[in-house]
């Protein structure tokens, strides 16, 4: 014992160096490598600024002008609404399949509840509004408080959530033109305004409501994620859900209403997509799910949770937007979208476990 | 220390003295296994109180009853005479009881600053806070600076910086400062040296004697004989999920520790005067 003490007393007597020195790296890499550490929606938006540029270049001013350019934000509002619930999600380490299933569903109930039982359209609305809330609760729930690993739980409400979507509509969709006659406030989110539009209306900066919509939400979830107790709990959580809970987060509580967001957030993305396809379909939106968790990847968001910012995720719905509208101009075979995603999928994924090394 | 400890009253409670944190007939079973069975513990104001014990004594369990990370299935904790019975370890600290994990319990992404007030943010006045919600950064991260500083801790260029940029050693050394911070009466610190190299093991050790200047007892659950021998006023030795005995490090040698602890040998008295 004594053999220790005498080793131990070398350290005992010094005490020059403080336990914690803080020292910056030096080199540009490490720099970088910190910066993205620090603000990790920096790479997406560099790539999605190159490849706007790349575009304008290969197809001139005919992609290069605002009504090209705000046709990508319309393209991808409905993305980057989903993407918005799912990043929220995904920040918690967790995973949201049934996003697209929910956003059906709302849009669904939305429109049956006015048609066939003659609710008023607002309150219709409200109604799938709360439907969307209620089942992302439920997936908080079976997540939180049973312990369900979150893909499993939302694979299964996926598939029961899309079931009754069909079984309850009927397999009916309501018409583009009844809407429009009887309840235009479904399609509210199709409202436009122009900026710099000639006088028959053409050309210009066309936005819709949806799009506002999409910029204001992520507005909003970026102030909340950053700047409140809730929104560090949300990081907090993804990253170490034991830890969170022993430093006094309350973890159940954060996951269910993480997850209830999530489904509100659908619901009113639901509510977008009929402004966006005019009629109520109950088999639209299917390609939600998998475009949602693209972007949210693309945007280097990480998978394992607890890093990234959501303005990331809306940096990745529009590289995807950029690359298949500036792909489909170009004439070439659309295919090739998809090739590239899948390589951009796989970069972001490896840029995130480079900046994770930081920690080393 | 010995001097310290050898002008206090020679009595086997401490007579005098009112212990500030008292269990009484702790049973805490997991199914089949009781890991704490009918288990006292006393811990009196501004000492440093070490528990001992192997692997499975069911230390871990003491201390996480008294923290609140574990609700006791009988038994009583009294804070101060008052009965208490916390449900989470939220309460535990909102009563003034602080604990530093084995595994830190920090969000590695997260900041220094967002680490150090996590679960307990303060908010700015008036209308951004209130009905904004917006956390009130700048107050918050100097408060972190300060607390960092007052333990002498380091020269901060960074308080923003992720937790997972550090060192092991500055890594403990944010937890105990966020204990000492905030725990008003009680600092539990388990194993603070178990994942450390040698000086900053020592610089831990320093660390600990500096909160205990301020007159905040600890409890200190470590495995490390030379570190527990060094810096406690009497050790705790738990043994099959009860307390055996409480010993005064200099009446005995770590190896009776040791002996006691694993049952290689019965200790004369469970209580022994300094």
């Amino acid at each position: 014992m004594s053999g220790t003490d005498n080793f131990e007393a070398v350290v005992k007597e010094r005490r020059t160096e403080a336990v914690a020195e803080f020292h910056e790296d030096k080199t540009l890499i490490k720099r970088f490598q910190h910066a993205l550490h620090v603000s990790p929606a920096l790479v997406p938006l560099l790539v999605l600024l190159v490849s706007i540029v790349l575009f304008a270049g290969l197809v001139g001013s005919r992609f290069f002008s605002a009504a090209t350019l705000t046709l990508i934000l319309q393209q991808v509002q409905l993305v980057g609404i989903v993407a918005a619930a799912q990043t929220l999600v995904i920040l918690t380490a967790g995973i949201d399949l049934s996003v697209g299933a929910i956003a059906v569903l709302s849009s669904v109930v939305m429109g049956q509840f006015a048609f066939r039982y003659g609710l008023p359209v607002p309150l219709a609305i409200l109604c799938g509004l709360g439907v969307g809330t209620i089942l992302g609760y439920l997936n908080g729930w079976l997540v939180a408080v049973m312990k369900l690993p979150p893909f499993i739980v939302t694979l299964g409400t996926w598939q029961i959530i899309l079931a009754s979507n069909f079984l309850y509509s009927k397999n009916e969709t309501i018409r583009a033109q009844d809407i429009e006659a009887n309840a235009p406030l479904l399609q509210f989110f199709a409202n436009t305004f122009k900026i710099g539009a000639d006088e028959s209306g053409r050309g210009g900066a066309t936005f819709t409501f949806g799009v506002i919509f999409m910029l204001l939400l992520i507005a909003v979830l970026a102030y909340a994620l950053r700047s409140t107790a809730w929104g560090r709990h949300v990081y907090a959580v993804g990253d170490d859900p034991d830890a969170a809970q022993l430093s006094g987060v309350n973890v159940k509580r954060t996951l269910i209403s993480v997850y209830a967001l999530s489904g509100l957030i659908c619901a009113f993305a639901g509510w977008a997509l009929i402004g966006r396809i005019g009629s109520v379909s109950p088999t639209s939106g299917a390609e939600l799910n998998i475009q949602s968790i693209t972007a949210v990847v693309i945007g280097g968001i990480s998978l394992f949770g607890g890093r990234g910012s959501i303005w990331g995720a809306l940096f990745g719905a529009l590289i995807v937007g950029v690359f298949s509208l500036g792909l489909r101009l170009l004439g070439v075979d659309p295919q090739w979208t998809f090739f590239f995603i899948g390589v951009l999928i796989i970069v972001a994924v490896a840029v995130d476990q480079w900046i994770r090394k930081v920690a080393a | 220390m010995q001097t310290q400890t050898q002008h206090q009253v020679q009595d086997p409670t401490m007579a005098g003295q009112q212990p500030i944190l008292v269990g009484r007939g702790l049973v805490k079973r997991y199914g089949k296994v009781v890991a704490l069975d009918h288990c006292d513990f006393d811990l009196y104001p501004g000492e440093i109180l070490a528990v001992i014990g192997d692997n499975g004594a069911g230390k871990s369990t003491l201390i996480k009853a008294i923290s609140g990370a574990v609700i006791p299935d009988e038994g009583d904790i009294f804070l101060e005479g008052q009965r208490i019975a916390f449900r989470n370890p939220t309460e535990a600290r909102d009563a003034g009881i602080e604990t530093v994990y084995q595994t830190l319990a920090m969000s590695p992404a997260l900041s220094i600053a967002d680490n150090m007030f996590m679960g307990r943010e303060l908010r700015k006045p008036g209308f951004m806070g209130q009905w904004l919600r917006q956390l009130d950064r700048p107050r918050m991260e100097k408060f972190a600076r300060e607390k960092l500083s007052e333990l002498g801790l380091m020269t901060i260029q960074n308080i923003n910086q992720a937790v997972e940029t550090l060192s092991g050693g500055q890594r403990q050394g944010v937890a105990v400062a966020r204990a000492a911070a905030f725990g008003s009466k009680v600092i539990i610190l388990d194993e603070p040296t178990a994942a450390l190299g040698v000086k900053e093991s020592r610089r831990v050790l320093e660390l600990i004697l500096d909160v205990k200047s301020r007159g905040i007892p600890i409890i200190l659950i470590s495995h490390n004989m030379p570190h527990v021998f060094e810096v406690a006023d009497r050790i705790h030795v738990h043994r099959l999920g009860k307390r055996l005995c409480v010993i005064r490090p200099q009446n005995h040698t770590m190896s009776d520790a040791v002996a006691y602890m694993t049952g290689a040998r019965v200790p004369d008295t469970e209580f022994e005067s300094a």
